[in-house]
C-alpha cells in the first residue's frame, strides 16, 4: 500500500467573477519511506495540494488516499496518523516552547517522553529556550519547534509545506539533514518548496507549475532528460547580451542564472561558434563562455517553455 | 479527558497571559454596572421647581417648606407673576411651578375649599406625571394633618402600599436589567473571539489536523471564560448590594446558580458567533452591536414588553436576557424561590443546549 496516492485531483478557486484553477488534474504516488518533493514557484498550487491531502480542503474532483484512507471519507483516521506543518507558523505564540510541545503531544493522545527519541536531536537544539514564548523564537528555531510538534505523535506520513521559506541558509541545510534522519525512522515525507536547489535533496520530485505537474522523477532522472547542450555566458553588459542572444533564431531560450546567462540552442550544431560570434562583435568585454551541466532549475525552465 | 484538560489549560494560559484583556474583562462589568446603575434610571430626584405664592400665609409657607424639604424637589426660585413663570420655564430652569392663589388659608378654613395650581413641563410626560403626583401627595399629607381637627364627613383615603420596593427606588428595577445587559455583553464578547482567533492566527489549521473532536474544542474554549464570568457575577452582585443599595432578598445561591446558567447561555451564543465570523473584528462587532439593542429593548426593564405590538412581543421571547431579567427580579427583589422561576430556567437551559448544539453542528471540520 502506497502511503500517498493522488488521482486526477482538480481544484478551482472562485472569486466573484473569475474562476482560478489551482490544480489541474494532478496525479502522483509516493512510496513508503521516501522524501517526495513538490517543487514549484509561489502560486503553483502546492499549498492547495497539501491542504487537500491533509483533509483540510475538499477537492472539486479526483480522489486521494493517505495511508490507504480516503481524504474525504476517512478524514478522522488520517488526522490521527499524519503530521502537518503548514507554511505559515501555526503554533501558539503566547505559549512557551515546552507548553506548545506538551499541548500537541497530549491532543494526539501521547506524551513527550514516549516519542522523545524521535524528536530528541531536533529538540535538543531548542531545549535551552524551552521556557521562552514561541513568538519570541528566531525563524529557524520556530521551524524546528513546529517540526517537533508535527512529529511528536510519530506520524506515518509527514506533510511539510514550504518548511524552509524564510529560513537562513545554514538552518535550511540543518533542516534537510534532519529530514534525512527522519526518513531512516520509516516516516514518509512530503515536502514542498520553491527553492529549486532543494530538489536534489529529495528522493523523488514533482515539478509543478500553474496547477499542473510537469514531471515526476528522481532529481537525477529529471536532469538526465535534459538532452540539449547548455551554455553559460557572461560579459560586462548582461542585459544587452541577453537581447542579442535572443535575436538569434536558433536559440531556444536564454535566461539569467546567477552571474551568467544560461543559453539553450535548438540544435547542437555550431552552437558554440554562434555564442562566440555574439560575444566578439565588439560591444562586450570580459566575455566568458563555458558548457555546463544542467541542474533542476534548467530542467524546470525547459519544461515550462514547452 | 486528558485532551480536553490540556485544551482548557491552553485556553486559560491565553487569557492569563493577555493581561490587558483580562483586566478589561474583569473591570468592564464593574464600570458598566456603576455607569448604567446610576445613569440608566427614570427616578425623579432633585427636580427644580419654582413657587408663585400670592397669599404668603401660614398654610402656603408650610406647604412650600414641605415640598422644598423633600428630596424630589429643589426650590430654585420664588416668582412673583405668571409672566415670570413662563419665562423661567422657557429658560429650562424648572420642571414644575406651584401657584398658590390669593387668600389660600382663608378659603381653606372658611369655605373648606382651596386650590393649588401645579404647572409641569410635559415635554417629558412621564416626568411631568411623576412630579405632579409627588407634589399632590405632599399636599394631601398636609390636608390630612389639617383635617385631623375638623370633622369632615365622607373622606376617602387611599392607602397605597408599594410592594417589594417601598421606597420606589429606580435601582430595584434597573439592577436586574443591568445585570442581564452586562453579563450578556461581556460573556458573549469574550467567547466570540475565541474560535475566530485561532482561524486568524492559523493555528486552526494544525488543530483541525488532529484527533480533537469539535465538541471538545468548543466546550474547552468555554470553560475558562466561565470562571472569569463567575468572578464577574460576584463583583456585580457585590456592587448591587453595597453601591446601588439593592438587597438580595431571596436565596443568594439560587441567584448564583441562575446567573451561571445565563452566563453559559451567553458564552454559547458567543461561540456560535465565533464559529461563523471570519475575523475577530467582525465577531466583536456582531456581539456588541447586535446584542446591545435587543437586550436593552426586549429584556423588559426599560420598556414594558406587555405594551409592545405582538410581533415584538414574539421576538422578545428569543432574547435570553428577558428570561434572566425575570429570574433575577423574582429572586433578588421579590425573594421568591425556584418554583417561581422554573419555567424561565427551563427556557434558558433549552436555549443553551440549542446554541451549543448549533455551534458543534456548524463547526467547520475543514478550512473552506
Amino acid at each position: 500500500m502506497q502511503p500517498v496516492v493522488v488521482e486526477h485531483i482538480v481544484q478551482n478557486y472562485r472569486t466573484k467573477k473569475t474562476v482560478v484553477a489551482a490544480l489541474k488534474d494532478v496525479s502522483f504516488t509516493v512510496n513508503r519511506g521516501e522524501i517526495f518533493g513538490i517543487i514549484g514557484p509561489d502560486g503553483a498550487g502546492k499549498t492547495s495540494l497539501f491542504r487537500i491531502l491533509t483533509t483540510l480542503l475538499l477537492a472539486e474532483s479526483g480522489t486521494a488516499t493517505v495511508d490507504g484512507f480516503d481524504v474525504v471519507k476517512d478524514y478522522e483516521q488520517i488526522r490521527n496518523r499524519i503530521g502537518y506543518m503548514p507554511g505559515r507558523f501555526s503554533l501558539y505564540q503566547d505559549l512557551s516552547v515546552q507548553e506548545n510541545l506538551e499541548f500537541f503531544a497530549t491532543i494526539f493522545n501521547t506524551t513527550i517522553e514516549k516519542n522523545y527519541d524521535l524528536i530528541k536531536e531536533i529538540y535538543q537544539q531548542i531545549e535551552p529556550f524551552k521556557d521562552r514564548k514561541a513568538g519570541a523564537l528566531s525563524g529557524g528555531m520556530k521551524q524546528k519547534l513546529a517540526l517537533c510538534c508535527a512529529l511528536i505523535h510519530k506520524p506515518s506520513v509527514l506533510f511539510l509545506d514550504e518548511p524552509t521559506t524564510g529560513v537562513d541558509a545554514v538552518s535550511r541545510k540543518e533542516f534537510w539533514e534532519m529530514l534525512h534522519r527522519l526518513k531512516l525512522q520509516d516516516i514518509t515525507i512530503l515536502v514542498s518548496t520553491a527553492y529549486m536547489d532543494e530538489a536534489s535533496l529529495c528522493d523523488r520530485v514533482a515539478l509543478i507549475q500553474k496547477g499542473q505537474i510537469l514531471s515526476i522523477d528522481t532529481p537525477k532522472g529529471i536532469i538526465s532528460r535534459f538532452k540539449k547542450p547548455l551554455w553559460a555566458i557572461r560579459a560586462n553588459e548582461m542585459f544587452k547580451l541577453m537581447n542579442a542572444i535572443k535575436e538569434d533564431p536558433s536559440v531556444e531560450s536564454c535566461y539569467p542564472f546567477g552571474q551568467y546567462h544560461h543559453v539553450v540552442f535548438k540544435t547542437e550544431k555550431d552552437s558554440k561558434e554562434k555564442l562566440e560570434n555574439i560575444g566578439k562583435d565588439g560591444r562586450y568585454t570580459d566575455v566568458e563562455i563555458k558548457p555546463i551541466e544542467p541542474n533542476i532549475e534548467d530542467c524546470f525552465m525547459e519544461l515550462m517553455t514547452n | 479527558m486528558k485532551q480536553f484538560l490540556i485544551f482548557v489549560k491552553k485556553e486559560w494560559l491565553h487569557i492569563w497571559r493577555d493581561r490587558r484583556t483580562l483586566f478589561i474583562l474583569i473591570w468592564m462589568p464593574i464600570v458598566q454596572i456603576i455607569l448604567y446603575g446610576f445613569a440608566l434610571t427614570n427616578e425623579v430626584k432633585n427636580s427644580n421647581i419654582a413657587i408663585f405664592d400670592q397669599s404668603r400665609d401660614e398654610a402656603t409657607l408650610q406647604i412650600s417648606d414641605e415640598i422644598a424639604a423633600s428630596h424630589y424637589f429643589n426650590l430654585v426660585k420664588n416668582v412673583y407673576s405668571y409672566k415670570d413663570i413662563g419665562a423661567t420655564f422657557r429658560k429650562g430652569k424648572i420642571r414644575m411651578a406651584i401657584v398658590f392663589p390669593k387668600n389660600f388659608r382663608y378659603d381653606l378654613l372658611h369655605s373648606n375649599r382651596a386650590q393649588i395650581q401645579l404647572i409641569a413641563d410635559a415635554s417629558d410626560p412621564n416626568t411631568a406625571n411623576t412630579l405632579t403626583n409627588y407634589a399632590s401627595s405632599i399636599i394631601n399629607d398636609y390636608q390630612q394633618a389639617v383635617n385631623q381637627n375638623a370633622d369632615l364627613p365622607y373622606t376617602i383615603n387611599t392607602q397605597v402600599r408599594m410592594l417589594y420596593n417601598p421606597e420606589l427606588k429606580g435601582a430595584y428595577g434597573f439592577v436586574p436589567g443591568v445585570m442581564a445587559l452586562v453579563l450578556m455583553l461581556v460573556c458573549t464578547m469574550m467567547t466570540s473571539i475565541a474560535i475566530v482567533k485561532e482561524k486568524e492566527m492559523g493555528t486552526m489549521e494544525v488543530i483541525l489536523v488532529s484527533p480533537l473532536k469539535p465538541f471538545r474544542i468548543i466546550i474547552a474554549k468555554a470553560v475558562p471564560y466561565l470562571f472569569v464570568s463567575l468572578l464577574n457575577i460576584v463583583s456585580i452582585l457585590l456592587l448591587s448590594v453595597y453601591v446601588l443599595g439593592v438587597p438580595i432578598v431571596g436565596s443568594i445561591w439560587l441567584l448564583m446558580a441562575e446567573s451561571t446558567l445565563f452566563t453559559l447561555t451567553s458564552l454559547s451564543l458567543g461561540i456560535l458567533i465565533s464559529n461563523s465570523a471570519q475575523t475577530q473584528q467582525t465577531a466583536m462587532f456582531i456581539s456588541m452591536m447586535s446584542l446591545f439593542l435587543p437586550t436593552l429593548l426586549f429584556s423588559g426593564f426599560l420598556f414594558p414588553i406587555e405594551n409592545m405590538p405582538w410581533p415584538l412581543q414574539v421576538i422578545s421571547n428569543v432574547v435570553p436576557s428577558k428570561w434572566y431579567y425575570i429570574i433575577v427580579k423574582n429572586i433578588m427583589i421579590k425573594g421568591l424561590g425556584f418554583e417561581s422561576v422554573w419555567q424561565e430556567t427551563t427556557i434558558l437551559v433549552g436555549m443553551t443546549a440549542a446554541l451549543l448544539g448549533m455551534s458543534i453542528y456548524k463547526f467547520k471540520i475543514r478550512l473552506a
